[in-house]
């Protein structure tokens, strides 16, 4: 302190850059309390919104996972069990049998099992679904649209800025909250079972 | 009458089928016989929310002990294993998001768009290694980011780059940082997070380029010390603005500097001001031609950068959704080709006015129009001071870390052979 009493430069000079400390420190104040102020419903998650979905196929390649983090997810309150599904078969489809041939499916994901006259059970082998939306696109035109692609959130790696969303032609992919994170189409209405 | 009832009967069914739309069920959900019990949907959940406030914990925690270690331990060791932490933590198991340098957009679209809600985590991200920079100097550099922690081991022979070299390539940072800006102001990108070279290597899964691009990095960082940090990073201009202004920062020497040289080598980001001591006062005209110079250039190059921006604004545009679309729509060869684009595709079906979307991209293009002036006054006024520094001579007695370079890595500290003072003769 005597020092600098003796040499008012260093003071002009400590007096300037404390100011602008306290400048910079209010600054970033600032936009801390600008940004937190709508802060307060916690993280976000990426997730698709079926209802805009086109099952372009995107989804599969453009992850910057290998195999991409969005999976078809069944949801069996929509299935109609049909014998004849529009997401299993190709549609060309003579026979109805699990042969390799007949199967829309390009990694044999989608498991048919036989329930009771004339319904059959499908469910998806996540490991082996590459999120392509071939099924998705059948189901939707040929049956009840219980077949939805979905971001599987416990896959997913919650990148900042979502590569499939940037490159997603209908614009469906959104952040959601992460206490609810899954879009599905027709679900909630499916799973009243009492409706009629 | 009753022909009247019927149609408003009818009416109302029409308007509830209407609403029930999604609900429309080509196939009644069977009824089974065999006691078949439908499986449950599965969802599972994403990371708790309570590890993303352990990730703030974490970097609080880190922030402070290389704080600790940088200006009191000045222990180039611990700071070499608190990198290796920060690597392995924020690195390979957050897999480096969310990180600092990403976070500046997140911010900025947040000031920008009010649909955005940005998480408390990312606002600790950006917000709380300004904070100690502020206070301490870039301690994050030295060794909580892992972007810098990965550089900083692979720095085996650096070679020093020459003042020259060094502020040209020192330009590319603001030009990156106020792209970035731009572009997550206006809601189009994140280019920060796409052209993220470490990433990949976090995740150990990537596209060719990226690696190649990460591969380039670390293999060049060899002889050109952290090459991202230095030459890209553009969370590094914000630090280096505050760290300028830090209440504390590293010391090359515990005590008084004695002139020895020892440390000249030392720092292998050319971070150390060495001394320049003789102090002739230039001749006043002289100073006074320079003073003219730079208050004329200055404002000159922000102008004409700032022109040149707003030119380019339609380019920058190029790649906004938006924008893309628009031009797709007025392209009629693009409309006739065979198979449908899937963007038309999901153009026809979402059932929107081509009006809306051409009044969408004119918005977004005069939002590029304003962002191309300010982002090109922004890089002509850095360019202008970065030129004008050139021209003045700062006096500077001893060997100084340079506030706003230095990643406080305090290689230079183990060079120093002074002892430092005892305890009580600390300032």
């Amino acid at each position: 302190m005597e020092e600098s009493a003796d040499n008012p430069k260093i003071d002009r000079r400590k007096f300037l850059v404390t100011g602008i400390r306290a400048t910079l420190l209010a600054g970033i104040g600032g936009v801390a309390v600008l940004t937190a102020r709508k802060t307060l419903s916690g993280q976000t998650v990426w997730q698709l919104d079926p209802a805009k979905c086109i099952q372009c196929g995107r989804c599969a390649t453009n992850c910057v996972l290998a195999q991409s983090a969005v999976r078809c997810t069944h949801v069996y309150a929509m299935c109609g069990y049909c014998d004849l599904c529009g997401g299993y078969f190709k549609p060309e489809t003579k026979t109805l049998t699990t042969g390799a041939e007949n199967q829309l499916c390009p990694t044999n994901a989608i498991k048919r099992r036989f329930v009771e006259d004339p319904f059959f059970e499908y469910t998806i082998d996540e490991p082996l679904c590459i999120g392509c939306g071939k099924c998705v696109k059948g189901c939707g035109a040929f049956g009840n649209g219980s077949l939805q692609l979905q971001v599987r959130q416990n896959i997913c790696e919650h990148c900042n800025e979502c590569s499939i969303a940037r490159n997603c032609p209908a614009d469906a992919f959104s952040r959601v909250p992460a206490n609810k994170p899954y879009l599905f189409k027709g679900f909630e209405q499916g799973n009243t079972k009492d409706k009629k | 009458m009753k022909k009247r009832v019927a149609l408003l009967f009818m009416t109302i069914l029409l308007t509830v089928q209407f609403l029930d739309v999604y609900a429309v069920q080509r196939f009644p959900k069977p009824e089974f016989e065999s006691g078949y019990v439908q499986p449950e949907t599965l969802q599972p959940s994403p990371r708790a929310e309570l590890l993303a406030v352990m990730d703030l914990v974490v970097l609080v925690a880190a922030l402070a002990f290389i704080t600790w270690l940088v200006l009191k331990k000045r222990s180039r060791m611990g700071v070499f294993w608190t990198s290796l932490f920060s690597l392995a933590y924020f690195g390979f198991y957050r897999e480096g998001c969310i990180c600092s340098i990403g976070a500046i957009q997140n911010v900025t679209l947040a000031l920008f768009d009010h649909s955005y809600v940005i998480p408390l985590t990312v606002i600790g991200f950006f917000i709380l290694p300004l904070v100690f920079t502020l206070f301490f100097g870039r301690t994050f550099c030295a060794g909580v980011c892992p972007f810098g922690a990965m550089q900083d081991l692979v720095a085996f022979r650096p070679q020093k780059m020459g003042v020259r070299l060094n502020a040209v390539l020192g330009l590319i940072p603001y030009l990156y940082l106020g792209l970035a800006v731009l572009y997550a102001a206006t809601g189009t990108d994140f280019i920060i997070c796409r052209y993220d070279p470490f990433v990949g290597i976090f995740r150990f899964d990537a596209s060719m380029g990226m690696f190649l691009f990460a591969g380039i990095l670390l293999i060049s960082g060899i002889f050109i010390a952290r090459p991202y940090c230095r030459f890209l990073c553009p969370y590094g201009v914000l630090l280096n603005w505050v760290s300028r202004f830090s209440w504390r920062h590293i010391t090359i020497t515990p005590a008084a500097c004695i002139q020895c040289r020892l440390c000249e080598n030392s720092c292998p980001y050319d971070a150390i001001d060495m001394p320049v001591t003789e102090k002739n006062p230039e001749e006043r005209p002289v100073t006074l031609r320079k003073l003219i110079l730079i208050s004329l250039l200055v404002p000159l190059f922000a102008l004409l950068g700032g022109y040149t921006g707003s030119q380019l604004h339609e380019n920058l545009a190029g790649v906004n959704g938006k924008v893309q679309m628009a031009r797709t729509l007025l392209d009629t060869a693009a409309l006739a080709v065979q198979p449908e684009p899937f963007e038309i595709t999901a153009y026809k079906s979402s059932g929107k006015p081509a009006s809306q979307v051409y009044a969408e991209a004119t918005e977004v293009l005069r939002q590029f129009y304003t962002g191309g002036w300010i982002l090109g006054c922004f890089v002509g006024l850095v360019f202008g001071i970065i030129l004008a520094r050139r021209l003045i001579i700062s006096y500077n007695a001893d060997y100084t870390p340079n506030k706003g370079r230095c990643f406080s890595c305090t290689r230079c500290v183990d060079y120093c052979p002074v002892t430092p003072l005892p305890k009580e003769e600390r300032i």
